[in-house]
């Protein structure tokens, strides 16, 4: 399992959570559409399939396959408590 | 020197099953039908355009064609794109009759698009301008 901070340090891979977050279930002809329509973002397929590998790896990315086609999914789960170790109350 | 596109193929992995697609969902007139031995030298037209540009629904016999078509639709990459009047429209109408899309309409810069699976090994893509 990658590391959920790792995985989301990086520009273009919260880029791909926040299109997710908007439409979730894209492949990645249309993630790639959408950061280069939307953010100018001009990575090449291959690096952004490898920002996508990441983020499986970080159990952010679920991908599933619909008929021919893999679509990428998000998941919000491992975000969940991430902070607590800090946010908790302290006891005086 | 004038050149122009008259002929721009896909290939398909059934050729009758193609022609029905191309024509009863997409709405593309035929135009040939030559039989050439175990395949047909199959075209169709944009309805608005008969004269227009055909597009060969070419079998996809050739091992690598199956190779090369798999790893784009398992990526979502079109094999080919299509231009429509109204993406929305005509994705509603297609849905509504069971055509499967692989990304819903879209807003891409100057352009609406959307991606369906034509049943046949590809994807194609609808595009509309804003």
């Amino acid at each position: 399992m990658g590391d959920v901070f790792q995985a989301i340090a990086d520009p273009t891979r919260r880029l791909i959570l926040d299109e997710l977050a908007e439409r979730d279930g894209q492949s990645l002809f249309e993630l790639c559409g959408r950061l280069a329509m939307r953010h100018g973002v001009g990575l090449t397929r291959q690096a952004i399939s490898q920002h996508l590998a990441l983020l499986e790896d970080a159990d952010l990315v679920h991908s599933q396959r619909a008929g021919r086609t893999k679509l990428h999914h998000l998941n919000t789960r491992p975000l969940r408590g991430l902070t607590d170790r800090w946010l908790h109350e302290r006891e005086e | 020197m004038s050149i122009r596109i008259n002929l721009t193929s896909i290939f398909v992995d059934d050729q009758a099953r193609a022609l029905a697609f191309y024509t009863a969902r997409l709405g593309f007139l035929p135009k040939h039908d030559v039989p050439l031995g175990e395949f047909r030298w199959l075209t169709v037209v944009g309805p608005d355009d008969p004269e227009g540009t055909e597009l060969l629904l070419e079998p996809d016999n050739h091992p690598a064609a199956r190779t090369f078509r798999t790893a784009l639709a398992d990526d979502g990459i079109p094999a080919a794109s299509f231009a429509v009047d109204d993406v929305y429209a005509t994705h509603a109408a297609l849905a509504a009759q069971g055509v499967r899309f692989t990304q819903d309409p879209t807003p891409m810069g100057p352009v609406v698009t959307a991606v369906l699976d034509d049943t046949c090994g590809n994807l194609v893509q609808l595009t509309a301008a804003t």
